[in-house]
Order: C-alpha cells, then sequence, then structure tokens
C-alpha cells in the first residue's frame, strides 16, 4: 500500500507536467503570434519588440516553456489582456464560486443517484426501476445549459420564485449562507446536478444489481439476515466504487460548469473563461484551463488513493 | 430475487461469453441481432425518431415553408400557433420551424463527424496499441492519459478556445476530446481478444500480424467499439451546441440549434416557450441517440 502511494504520487507528476504543456501550447496553437496574448495589438512595434524580449518570446521553444513553468510553479499565471490584473486574482475568487456550485450540485446529485439507483438495482425489472432508469438517461441525455434556461422560464419568469442570474448581493465577493445568497444557488445547482445525477443512478444500479447477484448475498439470505443486514453488506461492497465515480464527478461538474455559469451569470471560472473567450484574453484563458486542469489531475489521485484505501480487495503494491 | 439459484455461475456466465465472441462471424449473429433489435419497442420508437428528423433537415430546403435568413422586424418574437408561423418567430422575425429545419443539418453535422472521426482515428490507434503492446502500447496510452486529465467540456472549450470560433476548429476541438476515450475502449477489448486462443492459433499457422488483425481481430472488436461510439453521439451533439452557444461554433445568421438557443437566451422573458424550442431539439435527438445506444448495446450483447 505504502509503495503504491509513492508509486501512484510520483505517476502524477509527469501527467501534470504533461497537462502544464498542453496549457502552454494553447497560446501557441491560437492564430497570430503569441505575442499578441500579451501586448494589445495597437502597441506600437519597438514596445512589442522590449516585450518579446523581456518575455522571452525570441528564444526557442523548449526555453520558453521551461521559462513559464518555472513562472507558474511560482504562481506567477501572467497578467489579464482585458483588465490588466493579473490573472490569479481574477481566477483566486472566481475559483470558490465554482467550487461551491460545483460541490452543492454534486451532493444534490450523489444524493438523487444513489436513492434512484440503489432502489432501481434491488428492484431490478420493477416500475419504480423503469422510472429511475428513464430519469437517468433523461439526465444524461438533456443539453443542461437548456435545462437552465427551462428552469429560469418556469421559476423566474413565471412562477417568480427564485432569481434567475447572479449569485446575490455583493457579487462574487461575500457569499453568506443567508437566504439572500441560498436562493441564487438552487436554479444553477439543481441544474448541473442533473448530469451527476444520471451517471451515478446508472453507476449504482448496475453495482448494487451485480452484487445482489452474487453468492454471498444467497449465503447471506439463506442463514436469515434481514433486509436491512443485507443492505448494509451491499452498501459495504458498492461504496469504494460508487465514490470514485462520485469523485470524478465533482472534477467534472468543476470544468464542465461553464455552460451552466454562462446561464445564469454565476461569477465562477466558467464566466471567466467565458469572457475570456469573448476577448480573446488568452492569458485568462491558459491560467484558468491550467488550475482546473490541475485540480482534476490532484482530485484523480485522491480518488484513487481513497478508493485503494477503503476497499481492501484492491491490493496494490 | 427468487431466480438467485438458477443463475449461472460466474465462471458459466464467462464460458457463454466467450462462445458468443467465438460465433461472432457466423451469420446467426447478426440475425439474433436483428431478432432482438425488433422486440425492443423503445429502440424502434428512437430509431424512427432519429430517422424522421434525419430526413425533415436533408429536405428542409423542400419542406421549410420560409426562409430561413429573411426575416422581418414587423413580426418579432411570435408566440407559438400563430397563422403562417405555427412554431412563432424568432428575435429577428426569422421563422423559427424554418429555422429549426435548418439548424438541424449544422447540429446533426457537427454531432456525428467528431465522432466518426474519432471513431476511425481511435480504433487505429487503440487496436494497434492493443494488439502490437509492450512499447507502443505505453506510448500510446499514456499520452492518452494526459487527455483523460481534462473533463471533456474544458478540452473541448481549451481548444476550440484557443483556436477561435468556427465550424472547422469547433470539429476538431470535439474530434480531439472523442478520441482517447474511444482509443482506451478499443484497446481493452483488442488486448482482452489477443489472448483467445484462437489468434494463437492462427499466429502458430504462419498467418501475418496484419492478417491476424484484419480477419481475427477486427471483426471481434469492431462492433463492442462501435456501440460506444454511438453512445458518445448523444454526448458531442450536446457538447457541438454547447460551444456554438459559447459563441465558439457557428456564427450568426447561419442557423444552428446551440447558437438559436443563445440569441433567444434574452427573449425567455418575451415568449419563454418559443426560446426553449431549440433546446428540446438537442435534448430530444440527444436521448434517442442515448436510447438507441442502449438497445444496440443489448441487442449485440457486449459488456460494458
Amino acid at each position: 500500500m505504502f509503495f503504491y502511494l509513492i508509486r501512484r504520487v510520483l505517476y502524477a507528476i509527469p501527467i501534470a507536467l504533461a497537462v502544464g504543456f498542453f496549457c502552454f501550447m494553447l497560446v501557441q496553437i491560437a492564430p497570430g503570434d503569441p505575442i499578441n496574448a500579451i501586448v494589445p495589438a495597437d502597441a506600437p512595434g519597438d514596445l512589442v519588440e522590449q516585450v518579446r524580449r523581456d518575455y522571452g518570446l525570441d528564444r526557442p521553444l523548449p526555453v520558453q516553456f521551461g521559462i513559464w513553468l518555472l513562472k507558474v510553479v511560482q504562481g506567477d499565471l501572467g497578467r489579464s489582456l482585458a483588465t490588466g490584473r493579473t490573472v490569479w486574482s481574477d481566477l483566486s475568487s472566481a475559483i470558490w464560486n465554482t467550487l461551491l456550485l460545483a460541490s452543492v450540485a454534486s451532493l444534490i446529485g450523489f444524493v438523487l443517484g444513489c436513492i434512484l439507483g440503489g432502489l432501481a438495482g434491488a428492484f431490478r425489472g420493477s416500475l419504480l426501476d423503469r422510472a429511475a432508469t428513464s430519469i437517468a438517461v433523461a439526465g444524461v441525455s438533456v443539453p443542461h445549459y437548456w435545462l437552465g434556461m427551462v428552469l429560469v422560464v418556469i421559476f423566474s419568469v413565471q412562477l417568480n420564485w427564485l432569481p434567475a442570474m447572479g449569485a446575490g448581493p455583493g457579487g462574487s465577493a461575500d457569499w453568506a449562507w443567508d437566504w439572500e445568497h441560498i436562493q441564487h444557488l438552487i436554479l444553477p445547482a439543481v441544474t448541473l446536478a442533473v448530469i451527476p445525477m444520471g451517471i451515478v443512478t446508472r453507476t449504482v444500479r448496475g453495482l448494487v444489481a451485480e452484487i445482489m447477484n452474487q453468492e454471498f448475498v444467497t449465503a447471506l439470505r439463506g442463514k436469515g439476515l434481514t433486509r436491512s443486514g443485507i443492505f448494509i453488506h451491499v452498501v459495504k461492497n458498492a461504496a469504494p466504487n460508487a465514490l470514485a465515480v462520485m469523485g470524478l464527478q465533482l472534477g467534472y461538474l468543476m470544468g464542465g460548469s461553464i455552460l451552466v455559469e454562462t446561464v445564469f451569470s454565476w461569477p465562477g471560472t466558467g464566466l471567466l473563461l467565458n469572457n475570456a473567450i469573448f476577448q480573446r484574453d488568452l492569458p485568462v484563458l491558459q491560467g484558468t484551463i491550467l488550475v482546473l486542469a490541475m485540480f482534476f489531475v490532484a482530485l484523480n489521485l485522491l480518488v484513487d488513493l481513497v478508493q485503494t484505501a477503503l476497499d481492501p480487495r484492491i491490493k496494490r503494491a | 430475487m427468487s431466480t438467485t439459484s438458477t443463475t449461472p455461475t460466474a465462471a458459466e456466465a464467462e464460458l457463454a461469453v466467450q462462445a458468443k465472441q467465438a460465433a461472432v462471424h457466423s451469420q446467426g449473429y447478426w440475425a439474433g441481432v436483428w431478432k432482438r433489435l425488433r422486440r425492443d419497442p423503445v429502440t424502434i420508437a428512437c430509431a424512427l425518431v432519429l430517422l424522421l428528423m434525419f430526413l425533415a433537415i436533408v429536405f428542409a430546403p423542400l419542406i421549410a415553408p420560409h426562409d430561413p435568413y429573411q426575416g422581418s422586424m414587423l413580426r418579432r418574437l411570435r408566440p407559438l400557433g400563430t397563422d403562417n408561423h405555427i412554431l412563432g418567430t424568432d428575435e429577428l422575425g426569422r421563422d423559427m420551424l424554418t429555422r429549426l429545419l435548418h439548424g438541424g443539418r449544422l447540429s446533426w453535422f457537427m454531432g456525428i463527424t467528431p465522432v466518426f472521426v474519432a471513431f476511425i482515428v481511435g480504433t487505429t490507434l487503440g487496436v494497434l496499441a492493443g494488439f502490437a503492446g509492450g512499447r507502443v502500447n505505453m506510448a500510446i496510452m499514456r499520452i492518452t492519459d494526459v487527455f483523460y486529465a481534462f473533463p471533456s467540456v474544458l478540452l473541448a472549450v481549451a481548444i476550440s478556445g484557443a483556436l477561435g470560433a468556427g465550424i472547422v476548429n469547433a470539429i476538431l476541438a470535439l474530434t480531439l476530446v472523442f478520441i482517447p476515450p474511444i482509443i482506451r475502449v478499443a484497446e481493452s477489448v483488442t488486448t482482452g481478444v489477443r489472448n483467445l486462443d484462437f489468434v494463437d492459433a492462427a499466429r502458430a499457422s504462419g498467418a501475418r500480424a496484419f492478417t491476424i488483425v484484419r480477419v481475427h481481430v477486427l471483426g471481434n472488436v469492431l462492433g463492442p467499439i462501435f456501440v460506444y461510439a454511438t453512445s458518445l453521439i448523444s454526448v458531442c451533439m450536446i457538447l457541438a451546441s454547447g460551444l456554438s452557444f459559447l459563441g465558439l461554433g457557428t456564427r450568426p445568421p447561419e442557423p444552428e440549434w446551440g447558437l438559436m438557443l443563445n440569441t433567444l437566451r434574452t427573449a425567455i422573458y418575451v415568449q419563454p416557450w418559443v426560446a426553449v424550442l431549440p433546446g428540446a431539439c438537442i435534448f430530444v435527438t440527444s436521448i434517442c441517440f442515448n436510447l438507441l445506444s442502449d438497445g444496440l448495446r443489448q441487442a449485440m450483447d457486449v459488456k460494458g
């Protein structure tokens, strides 16, 4: 176990480096001179040349990558073209908002997914199973940005119950757990929750059905164990895999909330990315994607380690 | 669970699967698949809906009642059921039904093309990795791992955001998103088939590697990879329209469901049910492709 831990952590390093290289290349594959990602298009020629030298953009690509990497490791993601602020200053508040939204959405999705999937798997072939499976298919097939609009039409436009956009008074700066703020969170979180709900339902249903078919469950039933007793055994067997799927879903939501954040003007990384794309603000685009991807790499690692620790059947050396 | 006692043991089930795998080449297999598909009303219904939609968008210029680009400021945002505009009009007074029919062409094209290209590229690389093993496998699979470090939406947005808006860039970005998962599936099924006895037998009787892949491996792995690829069409459709929704795919005034949804966003306060129509089209297409893929998976008895 200890050696597996060391090896798994060491393996994450080349992945993280490669992810960094990919993000570095994003600016390179962008049409036009990468210098345009740093200085505005209307800057005078000698200034452009000076910035080019300062940033080392006249050096070979591998050297540039090294310089860039050194800066990133020190937390310097460059400056936004649009605002002139450092990328990190905008990103640091946005990332908390996205984490908040994604966590609440994951929680809703996981709870619903586990209940629906567990029931569907336990009573396979029943009406309940069919209903849960249909909800799951709808959940993974629905364009969530559209679902967000439909929810706004129903709950904001028609019923006027919940606000349609923003993150409440104070914007992104001060979040508090009061109704003023929470009411802004409900619609985006529910919208974002349908994806993990669908996927978790499918996964848990498959896991529970598979476990219920195993011989040890028959044995448990044979020795006269109650339903709830068997339920505990099933949960213990399904938990590691289910948790792994859920953990990854949180990561997918972190990166995938861009569309929902755009619909609800939620001041997170998605909105930041959207604005960066709109203004062709490549440093912001690069920095945001780098941080989100690194978060995903770290989460992957964590999920793997937790799964190994939880599941005594996995013997990794 | 009263039938538990008659359930075959794991070993028996595995033997059955192997027997089925070995029988893939016999003619009875496809007849069996078709027989199972015919008895599955949901799958048939989805296939019919998709066929109807496909015909409608292919013949859109013939059946659409109006011009998709010609609007009128005098009849902007009319409600559903308006005379002459059964599905209302959009924010520039263009007929919604016409634009939905025409918009489906790009949405379908952008939803299917990336998966198709990724299927060809991913299958090639995955089968190569699975069959060659060793260092080739290492190289291909480790590069695949890197792409797995990005959530798919983020990867698509990153690439097309850097390349700039446009249909070609969006398709390129989506193709890159779908190649790694197809490589993984192709690699794992190929590795499974490579170790089966009949491949050893072919090798022992002197068949060249290329012949083994063509005759013995591809026939056994294409089915599962294809079923997996069909399940990606639904995701790709949502992502493609999502990119257009963000302004990264098609540009106005070109009709496309995702872009229409975006330009109609402000209209949800005026004509909410007209504004959400393009999304409903994406939803119906996506769910039908998903259910069709599920049906195919069951009919073809593909695991996973």
